[in-house]
C-alpha cells in the first residue's frame, strides 16, 4: 500500500463529493446551494492539486491538469459570487446563482475525470 | 530546467498544503464567530470579508477590525489565526531556503544551467575532461586563440578555480565524473559543433574510459588522450583514439635530441612554445655518465632514449623491486649525500631528478650540486604551482608534464600541419636545423615565434582565390610582403606547403600558390594580422603585385584611367 496514493485518492474523491454536494439541487434556487460547501470544495481541490506538484509521470501530469481545471472553475464560481454581492452590490438573483452553479458543474466534470483516471491507474496497476 | 522546477515543486508540497489549510480554517472560523454590527444587531462576517481580513492578517499588515469593531469571540479567533498564519509562512519560506541551499538541488541547478549553456554554443568547441595543470594552461591558450571549450572536472574546488580564472572567453564548467557517458553527452559530445574530446584527468583508466565512450557515441569526434604508460597507450590506440600523448616519452625524445642535434631541439621547442614565452636560451648537455634518480615511467623513458645517444646512466631508486630496476642500481632516494656518492656523482656529467615528488627532486639537485658544482641539472616538476621554487633553484632543464601536454595538444588543434612538419624534419641533418634556427631567430624578436596555418580557399583567403580564378599568378612571397611597403618582407618564415597530400618543406618564396594549398608559417605575431589583411583585401594584394595603389571606386578609377 502506498500512503501517498491513498491520501491523494482521498482528496480527489472528497473534492468530487463536496463539489457534487454543492452542485445538486435546482440550478437557480439559492437555498439549495451552500456557500460553505463551495468553499470546502475549492480548498480540497487546491490541496489535491498541490499533491500532484512535481509528479513527472504521465498519469501524474494528467491528474495535475484535470485538477487545475477544477480549481479554475471553482475559483471562477467564487469570484462571480463575490463580485455580484460585494462589488456590484446587487442581490443574488436566480440568474447569477445558476451561472455560479453551472461553473461548479464544470468543475464537477473535471473532478469526475480525475477520479476516473485514478480508477484506471489503479486497475492497470500490477505488481 | 524542467528537472529543477519539478524538484522545487515536489519539496514545496507540504508547506503549501499547510498554508492553504491554515488560511481555510481561519476564514471559515471567522465566518462562524458571532459578531455585532454598528446598530448592535447580531452579525456574522461573510466569506468575502473573511478572505480579505485573513489575507492582510496572514501577512501581518493589519488594517484594523473591519467592517465593524470585533466582539470577544472574533478577537480570540483572530489571535489564533495570526499565530497559525505566521508559523505556516515561516515554515514555507524556511523550506524554500533549505531547498535552494540543498547540495543536491544546487547540483541539479548547476548541471541544468551547464547543459543549457552548451546547447546555446553555436561555434565549434572542445570538451576538456579534467582541470589539472595541463588543462588550465590549455584553456587559457585556447580562449586566447578564440577557440571555445567546456570543462568537466570531478573536483568541485577546481571548477571554482575555473570560474575565477581571468579568461578571454566564457568557459562553462561542470563538476561531474567525465567517465560517465551522460556527463559527456550533457557536455555536448553529440552536438554537431563538437570538435573533439580531450581527456586529461590524470588517471590513465579514466582517460581510457572517456576515449572509448567518445569513440563509440561520436565516432567522428577527434579524441585526444593523455597516457602515462605504454599499456594504456596501446589500448587507446586499438580503438582509434586520434592522438595519444605521453609527456614522458615526448620529453625523453626531446632530451635525447638535445644531445645529438641542439638545432633541431630548438626548432621543436620554439614551434610548440606557449604564447609570448621568452625565447629559451639553450645549454647543450654534456655527454658522459649521468646519474638518474627515480626509475618510474619518467626514468625509464629518459634512460631508454638517451641510451640510444650513447649516454650512460647510473640509477638511484628507492624501490628497486617494484620498478624492475637493473642490478647495479643504487638503492636509496638520492636525497642524501651517501647514495649520491655511491652513484659516483663526483665524476658524473649531469643529474636527472625524476621522482614523482617535487620536494625530493629539488633536494636531490641541491645535494648533487653541492657535491659536484659542475653538474648539468635536469628536474621533473610535477606541480605547476611549484614554479617559483623551481625557477629559484637555477636548474638547467625543467620538465613540466602539464606544459608539455598542453603545448602538444595546442599544436594539434591550432596547426595540424606541425605534425607533418616535424615528421619531415626527422630526415634533415643538423646543419639544416641550424640554418632554420638562425632564419627564425632573424625574424622574431625576444619572444617565441607564433605558428599559424593558412589555406588558399575562398573562405580563408578570398583575395588570393579571386586572383587564382582569374588565372593570375600569386607567389608565396606576395602574401609574405609588407602591405605598407612591398619591398619589405613580413617577419615570418613559410615552413611547409601541403598540396594534394604532398608536403614541400621550406618552400621557395617564388613558389606559385594553387587553390587548396595549406601553408604553415612561423614568425612574429603581428605578421599574422598583416598576412590575413593581404589575403582578404584585393587592393592590398594588387598593390603588392603591381606596386601601384589603384583606386577602388569606379569613379576614381575612371578619372585616373582618363
Amino acid at each position: 500500500m502506498n500512503l501517498e496514493k491513498v491520501i491523494f485518492a482521498f482528496f480527489s474523491i472528497l473534492a468530487l463529493t463536496l463539489n457534487y454536494g454543492f452542485f445538486v439541487g435546482e440550478l437557480d434556487d439559492i437555498t439549495h446551494h451552500n456557500v460553505y460547501e463551495l468553499f470546502a470544495a475549492l480548498i480540497v481541490s487546491l490541496i489535491a492539486t498541490i499533491m500532484k506538484f512535481g509528479d513527472r509521470a504521465h498519469m501524474g501530469a494528467l491528474l495535475l491538469a484535470t485538477s487545475l481545471v477544477a480549481d479554475l472553475q471553482l475559483i471562477a464560481a467564487a469570484m462571480v459570487w463575490g463580485y455580484v454581492v460585494y462589488v456590484a452590490e446587487s442581490p443574488l438573483e436566480p440568474s447569477v446563482m445558476s451561472s455560479i452553479v453551472s461553473l461548479s458543474g464544470g468543475a464537477l466534470l473535471a473532478n469526475l475525470t480525475s477520479v476516473i483516471l485514478l480508477v484506471v491507474e489503479t486497475v492497470t496497476f500490477r505488481r | 530546467m524542467h528537472n529543477v522546477i519539478s524538484l522545487l515543486l515536489r519539496r514545496m508540497r507540504l508547506p503549501l498544503i499547510i498554508l492553504i489549510s491554515t488560511y481555510a480554517i481561519s476564514v471559515v472560523g471567522l465566518t462562524l464567530m458571532p459578531g455585532i454590527d454598528d446598530q448592535g444587531n447580531p452579525w456574522r462576517m461573510d466569506f468575502f470579508h473573511a478572505i480579505y481580513f485573513v489575507s492582510f492578517l496572514g501577512s501581518t499588515i493589519g488594517f484594523g477590525e473591519i467592517p465593524y469593531p470585533f466582539t470577544g469571540a472574533q478577537r480570540m479567533w483572530t489571535t489564533f489565526s495570526i499565530y497559525a498564519a505566521v508559523v505556516s509562512w515561516l515554515y514555507a519560506i524556511g523550506t524554500i531556503l533549505t531547498v535552494i541551499q540543498d547540495q543536491g538541488f544546487r547540483r541539479v541547478l548547476a548541471s541544468s544551467s551547464f547543459a543549457r549553456k552548451v546547447r546555446r554554443m553555436q561555434e565549434p568547441f572542445y570538451i576538456l575532461c579534467g582541470y589539472g595543470d595541463a588543462s588550465r594552461l590549455l584553456v587559457r591558450e585556447l580562449s586566447g586563440h578564440g577557440i571555445h571549450c567546456v570543462v568537466v572536472e570531478k573536483d568541485q574546488e577546481k571548477i571554482l578555480d575555473l570560474a575565477v580564472e581571468d579568461l578571454l572567453d566564457y568557459v562553462p564548467g561542470l563538476s561531474e565524473d567525465a567517465t560517465n557517458s551522460d556527463t559527456l553527452i550533457a557536455a555536448g559530445l553529440n552536438r554537431p559543433n563538437c570538435r573533439g574530446v580531450i581527456a586529461l584527468t590524470g588517471d590513465d583508466h579514466s582517460n581510457l574510459t572517456i576515449a572509448i565512450t567518445s569513440k563509440l557515441l561520436a565516432p567522428d569526434v577527434q579524441v585526444i588522450c593523455q597516457s602515462d604508460s605504454k599499456d594504456s597507450a596501446a589500448n587507446m590506440d586499438s580503438f582509434g583514439t586520434d592522438h595519444i600523448i605521453d609527456p614522458f616519452e615526448i620529453f625523453a625524445s626531446r632530451f635525447a635530441m638535445m644531445f645529438h642535434s641542439p638545432g633541431m631541439y630548438l626548432v621543436y621547442e620554439w614551434m610548440t612554445a606557449v604564447h609570448d614565452a621568452p625565447l629559451s636560451d639553450f645549454k647543450r648537455p654534456p655527454t658522459g655518465t649521468w646519474v638518474l634518480c627515480g626509475f618510474g615511467r619518467f626514468g625509464k623513458a629518459v634512460r631508454e632514449s638517451i641510451a640510444i645517444e650513447g649516454v650512460k646512466t647510473r640509477l638511484i631508486e628507492a624501490d628497486t623491486e617494484a620498478t624492475g630496476a637493473p642490478l647495479d642500481t643504487v638503492e636509496g632516494r638520492g636525497t642524501e649525500a651517501n647514495t649520491l656518492l655511491e652513484a659516483d656523482i663526483q665524476n658524473a656529467a649531469g643529474v636527472i631528478a625524476g621522482t614523482d615528488n617535487d620536494a625530493n627532486n629539488l633536494s636531490v639537485l641541491i645535494t648533487a650540486r653541492y657535491l659536484n658544482p659542475g653538474l648539468f641539472t635536469v628536474a621533473r616538476q610535477n606541480q605547476q604551482k611549484k614554479d617559483p621554487i623551481f625557477r629559484a633553484a637555477d636548474i638547467d632543464l625543467i620538465m613540466q608534464p602539464g606544459t608539455i601536454v598542453a603545448q602538444h595538444i595546442l599544436g594539434l588543434i591550432l596547426a595540424p600541419l606541425l605534425g607533418d612538419f616535424f615528421r619531415l624534419t626527422l630526415n634533415q641533418n643538423e646543419e639544416w636545423a641550424n640554418l632554420l634556427v638562425s632564419r627564425i631567430a632573424g625574424v622574431v624578436a625576444e619572444v617565441t615565434p607564433e605558428t599559424w596555418e593558412l589555406e588558399i580557399s575562398p573562405r580563408q583567403a578570398p583575395a588570393v582565390s579571386g586572383c587564382l580564378i582569374r588565372r593570375d599568378k600569386v607567389l608565396l612571397k606576395d602574401i609574405c610582403s609588407n602591405p605598407k611597403n612591398r619591398s619589405e618582407l613580413l617577419p615570418c618564415v613559410p615552413l611547409l606547403i601541403k598540396r594534394d597530400g604532398e608536403c614541400m618543406l621550406l618552400p621557395d618564396t617564388e613558389e606559385c600558390l594553387q587553390s587548396g594549398d595549406q601553408i604553415l608559417f612561423c614568425g612574429r605575431q603581428e605578421s599574422t594580422y598583416q598576412m590575413r589583411y593581404i589575403v582578404n583585401d584585393h587592393q592590398a594584394l594588387d598593390y603588392i603585385q603591381t606596386g601601384v595603389d589603384r583606386p577602388s571606386g569606379t569613379v576614381w578609377r575612371w578619372i585616373t584611367n582618363y
